[in-house]
């Protein structure tokens, strides 16, 4: 337990410090908390209850456009401010921007998971590959649709409300990051709380024999139905922020970004281990690190990398990290061996 | 209700035939889906975009001044060894694994493709213009493209073709047979591995006839391969597998009803409708199975 205190006031401290340390990569980093948030949240959903989605991206895109929408809504007319396009004449005042964003990063966060919650019922009825191309749809219709209307941009686009000057021009960065990794300590606690309930026990069951689960008199679609309500939360909230942070929401290239975003999370994921707390995290950082060097050295090349990371992941790495990890040193995750039982499976194969 | 649609009857048939024709391409494209789906298990997210590959064969025929029909003998057979590469490279180490596994790779694979063909052939809208003309019926109040009724023609020919194919020709049983039950024919000693790599060939090439039809008759576009995924996969639903007449009837189906999308809702709509209507058909099939506490499979 000791040891864990201090890994993690490490990790805290680092965390605070970082854009101190960093200043030229503040945005990465907000960016990167934004990832590891997204792959934690797929993990809750892929991972533990074996419902393996493409469509949390619905959920992302879902809080972008909302915390925006209310972020102006609230001051000044919505259809003018998305009319302007970039040019601006309504001008938010600090107070203004900063009660704008929490009001729209809390609707960011509870409709999303209220909307999870009332489409859960239909969607989650379906099982395996077909849940997958249902959500990959769910999430494709959702970008083709809001670039249809007019209100929120169209396919012009969406500007958010620029940062306000307070007191020097730097702020912008601290402030988007400091509110990511915020959300990420809070998404991580409150993913690792829910992982020692009985609830992610109930999530494993489904994972590993859902007819099973529900001849045990486990209530499986409620318990699918919370789970997914969850992955929603926090991907709303991780997508109002990125909205903030980048400044511009376009339907199909930054909010539904299923090409980009809906893969990653699943990448992430799996690169670090579905089914396990830290695997997500750690997937997250490296496949941030990779996609940094790769996008800044080889501009062009880079879905091509990504297709390739794919399939090579996919095909040859299905464990992730972690899972190799605790194949390699089973008592360190707290397994019992037994030797005799190890070596009659060796000599199987 | 005051849509153009209702007011001009002509405009209602005008889009039922091009929704009809329309709706035989797709039907192609999902023959080949449901074949390697029933063989191997695998869903191929890749599917649109080697529709999209065989397209712009066509095109560069067209561009070097060959015909670009040409291109539907040309295609598939090009195409039908980028299949077979596709397969030794990948498909064949996913092939029993877990199907998300083997959503996930062809993903890879088409996200691959699309960024590829960006790169060789430019992110422009191309059409491949084959010069036939068009038919006027009624008065001149339905125009009908030539090119549109060839391609549906080509189509149906390499439908018959291959349905004949399949019940005549040595590997076309062997395809069957291990459909039915792999493990019995590799004892009986079909060489499994073989029939999986023709037919992930097969349908490879079924795509390159379709991309090639599409390139003639509509616009291709290197990122426009997903749609046609998504198309094809919601028709073998619909149909269910091994159901040709079936695939043949939701994939006109499906042609008619974007037809009308297109003009009610408008050309902007036109794709989420066809992703949102796939959403509704699985939710549909999930409450119809529900009743009897099943689920699809």
């Amino acid at each position: 337990m000791n040891k864990n205190i201090i890994l993690y006031g490490a990790i805290l401290i680092f965390g605070i410090a970082a854009p101190f340390i960093f200043p030229a990569f503040k945005v990465q980093l907000s960016i990167l908390c934004i990832l590891i948030i997204l792959a934690i949240t797929w993990n809750v959903q892929g991972g533990e209850m074996g419902y393996n989605t493409f469509g949390n991206i619905l959920f992302y895109g879902l809080g972008m456009y909302l915390c925006a929408s209310v972020q102006v809504g609230m001051f000044f007319p919505l259809g003018e401010w998305t009319e302007g396009g970039g040019e601006k004449t309504f001008v938010h005042t600090p107070a203004q921007f900063f009660q704008g964003f929490a009001v729209g990063l809390a609707v960011a966060a509870v409709v999303p998971a209220i909307i999870a919650g009332l489409i859960g019922y239909s969607i989650l009825g379906l099982r395996g590959h077909y849940f997958a191309i249902c959500t990959l749809g769910l999430g494709v219709a959702a970008g083709e649709i809001s670039g249809g209307i007019e209100i929120i941009g169209a396919g012009q686009g969406f500007t958010t409300p620029p940062f306000p000057n307070v007191d020097r021009l730097e702020a912008r960065g601290e402030f988007f990051y400091f509110c990511s990794f915020v959300v990420l300590v809070f998404t991580f606690l409150a993913v690792k709380a829910i992982y020692s309930t009985r609830f992610k026990l109930v999530l494993n069951a489904i994972r590993d024999n859902e007819d099973k689960a529900e001849a045990m008199g486990i209530q499986t679609m409620k318990y699918k139905i919370i789970g997914w309500m969850i992955s929603a939360f926090f991907c709303g909230l991780a997508g109002g922020i990125m909205g903030g942070l980048v400044g511009y929401i376009d339907s199909t290239d930054v909010a539904f970004d299923g090409r980009e975003m809906g893969v990653f999370m699943v990448l992430m994921a799996i690169l670090g281990g579905k089914g396990t707390l830290w695997g997500p995290v750690i997937g997250a950082t490296l496949f941030h690190i990779f996609k940094e060097g790769f996008w800044t050295f080889f501009l062009g090349w880079q879905y091509v990398a990504l297709g390739v990371l794919i399939v090579v992941i996919v095909i040859y790495f299905p464990e992730g990290i972690m899972g190799w990890l605790r194949e390699k040193y089973p008592e360190r995750f707290g397994e019992v061996v037994d030797e005799a039982d190890r070596k009659a499976q060796v000599t199987l194969k | 209700m005051d849509f153009l649609i209702f007011q001009v009857p002509m405009l209602t048939l005008q889009a039922v035939l091009d929704g009809l024709l329309l709706g035989i391409l797709f039907a192609l494209i999902a023959y080949g889906m449901a074949l390697q789906w029933g063989v191997m298990n695998i869903i191929n997210i890749a599917q649109g975009d080697l529709v999209i590959l065989g397209g712009y064969i066509a095109y560069f025929m067209y561009l070097y001044g060959i015909h670009p029909a040409w291109g539907v003998i040309v295609s598939p057979i090009i195409m039908y060894f980028v299949g077979v590469i596709i397969y030794k490279l990948v498909i064949n180490k996913v092939v029993d694994r877990d199907l998300f596994i083997s959503i996930l790779a062809t993903f890879g694979i088409s996200i691959l493709f699309m960024q590829l063909m960006n790169f060789a052939f430019g992110a422009d809208v191309v059409l491949a213009n084959s010069g036939y003309g068009t038919t006027m019926l009624f008065d001149n109040s339905v125009t009908l493209p030539n090119s549109k009724i060839f391609s549906a023609f080509i189509s149906i020919v390499f439908a018959i073709g291959l349905v004949i194919y399949m019940k005549k020709s040595k590997l076309g049983r062997a395809i069957r047979a291990t459909a039915q039950n792999a493990r019995a024919a590799k004892i009986l000693g079909v060489d499994t591995e073989k029939v999986y790599a023709a037919t992930f060939g097969i349908n490879a090439a079924l795509c390159g006839v379709a991309g090639a039809l599409i390139s003639i008759t509509f616009t291709i576009h290197p990122y426009m391969g997903l749609p046609y995924t998504i198309r094809s996969f919601m028709i073998v639903i619909v149909a269910g597998l091994g159901n040709l007449p079936g695939v043949a009837m939701s994939g006109m189906g499906l042609g008619v009803f974007e037809e009308f999308a297109d003009y009610i809702l408008g050309t902007e709509f036109r794709i989420g409708s066809v992703f949102l209507l796939l959403v509704l058909i699985l939710v549909y099939r999930r409450f119809k199975l529900s009743r009897k506490r099943e689920y699809l499979k």
